[in-house]
């Protein structure tokens, strides 16, 4: 029964290749990677639209700090769009009304992003697994209505033809080559800094958090403060991500809070491979891609996605890059 | 020791601890008093309340009446993470380990609570870690497993991860150490390895242990209480208590020789 084997090896506690600890021959493999994705970023708008591009990174880096609170983390939130869909309003805003420079309006809207996942995570780190997850998608329903009827965020309208500005007040960002290359960096900036998070004294509790909870609480760790702290973090990357998307499609609407996006992002990290470094980035090409080829069979792309989503499980639980990481036998 | 014990002696002391679950009284008005430098064995036949006074003074149980005071302080209302800090540590039964790290890191995790305090820079590189990695090295060699450093816990033999679970509580350098039921599951080898490691650790400190295997209490323990049925039966040195009508009844009269 080799399917069974396939689905049951990745829940067992057996020391499998892939879980062993880290060693530096890993890390230099990843700055490898690294590199070809820096290559890879350059290199991708002469072949592909850049428009699709920046909705890849902007997705991808959702993906990816989603990924930082579950696979990292342990807590699988069900309201992140809230963070990445509050974030799009306050950057579309800062842009459109406010008169900030892109910069500064992607700054603001994520730290409106930060703070709201810190009264958010607040709550929600008090109960765990099933609850925790529900009362994230509560308050983010929450975030929802309110977008839905305050002001500041046009309703059904949403935030229209948000200016893309000029970069500092100098560079003009209306040329999509231009944008792209600013998209670009953020993007690979957030995926360093992701990357650093996991590996910093700080990564190393959580894992440990992760690991056994009881344990760490019997060493002295106060795990609740850890865990929110993971929260705020993810919460500010999702926020990046949004508002950098309101950037860059000049719109900001009720979709990017919608509990749908939420579930999005779930699946795009699992797709991907939940817990592996790079993992969401491919999970959000995939899915990115299916939307935007597969739209000419409108409401059947959701379909075809709950099917992709099914085999997936079904078949390679540890997702895309879980399974490559897995026959290498190195953490990815 | 014998006569009045000075008050300053005590380290741990508990007043009328109670824990009621559902009706069910697990433990009923235990005082309990262990003097600093020495190794107090709690005892007693299954079902006496031992891990539940256990879970009680490492506060991952709130106790429903009762007091505990540590080193003076009245700790009842205080949350695990805050007793581990004052210096009160805890093993566990089953043995805690955090499995996916290596044995290196499991010790160094536990060292860099102690050296660096809280760790919530997520924005430095784990290597500035590396420098507890000598410290760690040591304690893990103090415990038999040098060779095994790079190992995943997880690979770990059942006796050696407890080794490793009390390398990485001896790297807090806790005043006072609660272990729960250290030998539990061992094999003669590991027992006397094991026992051996308790009497060296137990030199600058004081040990509360829960422990079924009489002949290590014996050997080991300063002094003993004897519960059942969630109260104290009997306490005392191992002599006198081993002769005590009520403690044999209880013990044999459960099924115990």
């Amino acid at each position: 029964m080799a399917d069974t084997a396939a689905v049951t090896a990745p829940v067992t506690d057996a020391p499998i290749a892939a879980a062993r600890p880290e060693s530096r021959d890993d890390r230099a493999l990843h700055r490898r990677v690294f590199v070809g994705i820096a290559v890879a970023l350059a290199l991708a708008p002469l072949v592909l639209y850049p428009v699709f591009l920046m909705k890849v990174l902007c997705f991808g880096l959702f993906a990816l700090a989603f990924n930082l609170l579950l696979g990292y983390g342990g807590l699988l939130s069900f309201g992140h769009a809230a963070y990445f869909g509050m974030a799009s309003y306050v950057a579309a805003n800062a842009a459109k009304h406010w008169g900030l420079t892109p910069e500064l309006a992607i700054l603001a809207g994520t730290l409106v992003a930060g703070l709201l996942g810190l009264a958010f995570g607040a709550l929600a780190i008090r109960r765990q697994g099933i609850y925790f997850s529900m009362i994230t998608l509560a308050l983010a329903q929450m975030a929802f209505f309110f977008s839905l009827q305050a002001p500041f965020t046009g309703g059904e309208d949403g935030i229209q033809a948000v200016p893309r500005g000029h970069l500092f007040g100098v560079v003009s960002l209306a040329d999509d080559r231009v944008l792209y290359a600013v998209v670009a960096a953020i993007f690979f900036l957030g995926m360093l800094a992701i990357y650093r998070i996991i590996h910093s004294p700080f990564g190393q509790v959580l894992k440990a958090i992760r690991d056994n909870e009881p344990r760490a609480v019997s060493l002295g760790y106060r795990v609740n403060r850890y865990k929110l702290a993971v929260f705020v973090l993810s919460a500010s990357l999702a926020g990046l991500a949004g508002a950098t998307k309101a950037i860059v499609f000049q719109l900001a609407s009720l979709t990017d809070v919608h509990w749908t996006m939420s579930g999005e992002v779930v699946l795009m990290t699992l797709v991907g491979g939940m817990g592996t470094v790079f993992g969401p980035i491919i999970g959000a090409l995939v899915i990115v891609t299916m939307e935007t080829y597969l739209a000419p069979f409108g409401a059947w792309v959701t379909v075809i996605q709950g099917l992709v989503f099914v085999l997936c499980v079904l078949l390679f639980r540890e997702g895309i890059v879980g399974v490559l990481a897995r026959r290498l036998g190195r953490p990815l | 020791m014998g006569g009045m014990r000075l008050a300053q002696d005590v380290i741990l002391a508990t007043s009328g601890l109670t824990k009621e679950f559902k009706g069910f009284r697990a433990v009923s008005g235990v005082n309990l008093e262990v003097v600093r430098g020495t190794i107090h064995a709690l005892i007693g036949p299954n079902g006496a309340g031992k891990t539940t006074c256990f879970n009680l003074l490492t506060k991952f149980l709130h106790p429903s009446a009762g007091s505990i005071r540590y080193k003076d302080r009245d700790i009842t209302g205080m949350k695990p993470a805050d007793v581990a800090r004052l210096g009160l540590v805890r093993s566990f039964q089953i043995s805690a380990v955090f499995p996916h790290m290596s044995v290196l890191e499991n010790v160094r995790i536990a060292l860099q609570r102690r050296r660096r305090g809280d760790s919530f820079d997520f924005w430095r590189p784990e290597r500035v870690l590396r420098a507890l990695d000598g410290e760690a090295l040591d304690l893990v060699e103090a415990v038999g497993l040098s060779a095994f450093a790079e190992h995943q816990a997880a690979e770990l033999s059942y006796g050696r991860k407890r080794a490793l679970e009390i390398a990485t509580t001896l790297a807090l350098d806790p005043e006072m150490l609660l272990l729960d039921e250290p030998m539990a599951g061992m094999g003669h080898e590991d027992v006397d390895r094991t026992a051996a490691l308790i009497r060296r650790i137990a030199n600058d400190r004081t040990i509360l242990m829960v422990e079924h295997n009489l002949s290590v209490v014996a050997s080991l323990s300063d002094r003993i209480t004897v519960l059942a049925r969630g109260q104290v039966l009997a306490e005392g040195d191992y002599a006198s208590v081993s002769k005590d009508p009520r403690v044999v009844e209880a013990y044999i009269g459960s099924g115990h020789a």
